[in-house]
């Protein structure tokens, strides 16, 4: 199986998902994973079985653009990775403010920022 | 415009035998609107990454869901391989495919018990889960389990199975191929059954493609999703994608029926053809820096699995986006504009599974 994986800017999250729409992609998932001082996001669409997965470097306290304006069914995703790693996605079609899971914790996956001594 | 009224749909119904709540808003009889919600049982397995070493994680990604147990394994393992860059050996894999195939079988009768259970239709749902035990007899005689067998590894499988235990399988298969051709009939022809399910539910081909739906959900509206056909051991075995262009409840019933009669035929010419040789290679040592992404077609759709290593035994992540994390926006589409007695039942043919979405 061929794995692509491309580095992305924060900032062109929401105009490479319109590309990738326009071109017949369909979005597969978005991952989160907690990396020291910050989280890093998976995009990965699908187009004829060629995968294509972008990743994206997102320090703590910033945001990211949503792609639920193109890819509206990315609300699942985005809402389960502000839970769980408390990243905020601007503009999303369907935002559960904090209330897609029901956990004890608050942001439980979110790492420790270099302050915090990680 | 009708008086609007918002009526809640579980968690707890009937219809679900795992929690998910949908707020349904209603014009007179007609869904507008419906609003979902997970997270009521949400596990957090993935995390457990941190503790448990790659190889362990097996362990934890089969029990992700009972019924798809197999192909999380599978999924996760192949993966972990693709990363570690693993030569599994060819018996190995045909080993994987007869075993994911069954599973596939019981699932879909599994699904088609329920579907008939809905219907208000018990001696079809107890036929159907009868001949689904023997499914699970085949899994118990070979592995000792029925449910969460342990039988993927990373490198292969488990244990080899004999020629005699191969030869079980297939007269399994046969036997199950006759029950099920009966049984199946009762769906096809029913009249009630058809009443109720075809119209149901309509999904369009576009609208399969704007959500991004998978599996028999996608298939059932002509749209040729299937993971396998990208694996060249599945294009070997002669597989092609079942499709149905109707789009409604009783084409993703037919396709579910169909896929049971060619998973069968799968099992039966990778038995055939299955070469001898070892069932699994040694692993050995850390899991490489780097990232693998593998996609297996579980029986309610595309699984995703990814992992990343960092050099060491434990990963740095591992990720399972189930089949039912992308097919819940398709059922949000579908409920808009049906009536509010068709809610189970068209939830029922999307075949949701709460407990592989709150892993």
């Amino acid at each position: 199986m061929t794995q692509k994986y491309l580095k992305l800017d924060a900032s062109d999250v929401l105009g490479t998902a319109e590309k990738l729409h326009e071109e017949g992609y369909r979005m597969v998932q978005i991952c989160g994973v907690t990396k020291n001082g910050y989280s890093e996001l998976l995009y990965s669409f699908d187009k004829d079985h060629d995968l294509v997965n972008y990743k994206v470097d997102v320090p703590f306290g910033t945001s990211v653009m949503s792609i639920t304006p193109v890819y509206w069914a990315a609300f699942v995703y985005e809402n389960e990775i502000h839970d769980l790693f408390g990243i905020d996605f601007m503009d999303s079609k369907l935002d559960y403010k904090g209330n897609f899971f029901r956990m004890s914790a608050v942001t439980p996956w979110k790492g420790k920022d270099h302050e915090e001594g990680a | 415009m009708g008086k609007r009224t918002i009526v809640p749909f579980g968690p707890q119904h009937p219809a679900l035998p795992e929690p998910i709540h949908l707020d349904l808003e209603l014009e007179d009889e007609k869904v507008i609107r419906a609003i979902p919600s997970i997270g009521y049982v949400h596990r957090g397995l993935e995390k457990l990454v941190e503790k448990r070493d790659y190889e362990q994680m097996t362990y934890v990604m089969e029990r992700v869901c009972g019924i798809c147990s197999f192909g999380h394994s599978y999924g996760y393992t192949s993966a972990v391989e693709g990363l570690m860059g693993v030569d599994v050996p060819e018996r190995a894999n045909y080993l994987r495919i007869m075993f994911h195939e069954l599973s596939r079988v019981h699932s879909h009768l599994l699904w088609l018990g329920l579907l008939a259970d809905g219907l208000g239709f018990d001696s079809l749902f107890m036929h159907c889960w009868r001949i689904r035990e023997k499914v699970l007899d085949v899994f118990e005689a070979i592995t000792g389990a029925r449910v969460i067998m342990s039988f993927c590894k990373v490198g292969g499988v488990r244990k080899d199975v004999s020629p005699d235990m191969l030869r079980m399988v297939r007269n399994v298969c046969d036997d199950v191929e006759e029950e099920v051709r009966k049984t199946s009939g009762v769906f096809m022809k029913d009249s009630s059954i058809r009443n109720r399910l075809c119209g149901t539910g309509i999904l369009t081909r576009e609208d399969v493609l704007d959500l991004n739906a998978v599996g028999p959900v996608a298939r059932g509206s002509g749209v040729e999703n299937d993971a396998r056909t990208a694996e060249p051991m599945y294009r070997n075995l002669g597989f092609e994608a079942v499709l149905r262009d109707e789009g409604d409840c009783w084409a993703r019933c037919i396709v579910r029926v169909d896929e049971i009669f060619q998973s069968l035929d799968l099992i039966r010419t990778a038995i055939d053809t299955i070469p001898s040789g070892e069932f699994c290679a040694v692993v050995k040592g850390p899991v490489p820096e780097g990232d693998y992404t593998f996609r297996v077609e579980q029986p309610r759709g595309e699984g995703f699995y990814y992992v990343q290593g960092n050099g060491t035994k434990n990963l740095s992540r591992a990720r399972v986006r189930t089949p039912t994390n992308i097919n819940i926006p398709a059922m949000v589409k579908a409920l808009q504009g049906c009536d509010l007695q068709d809610v189970s039942m068209l939830v029922i043919t999307i075949d949701p599974c709460i407990s592989c979405t709150e892993r």
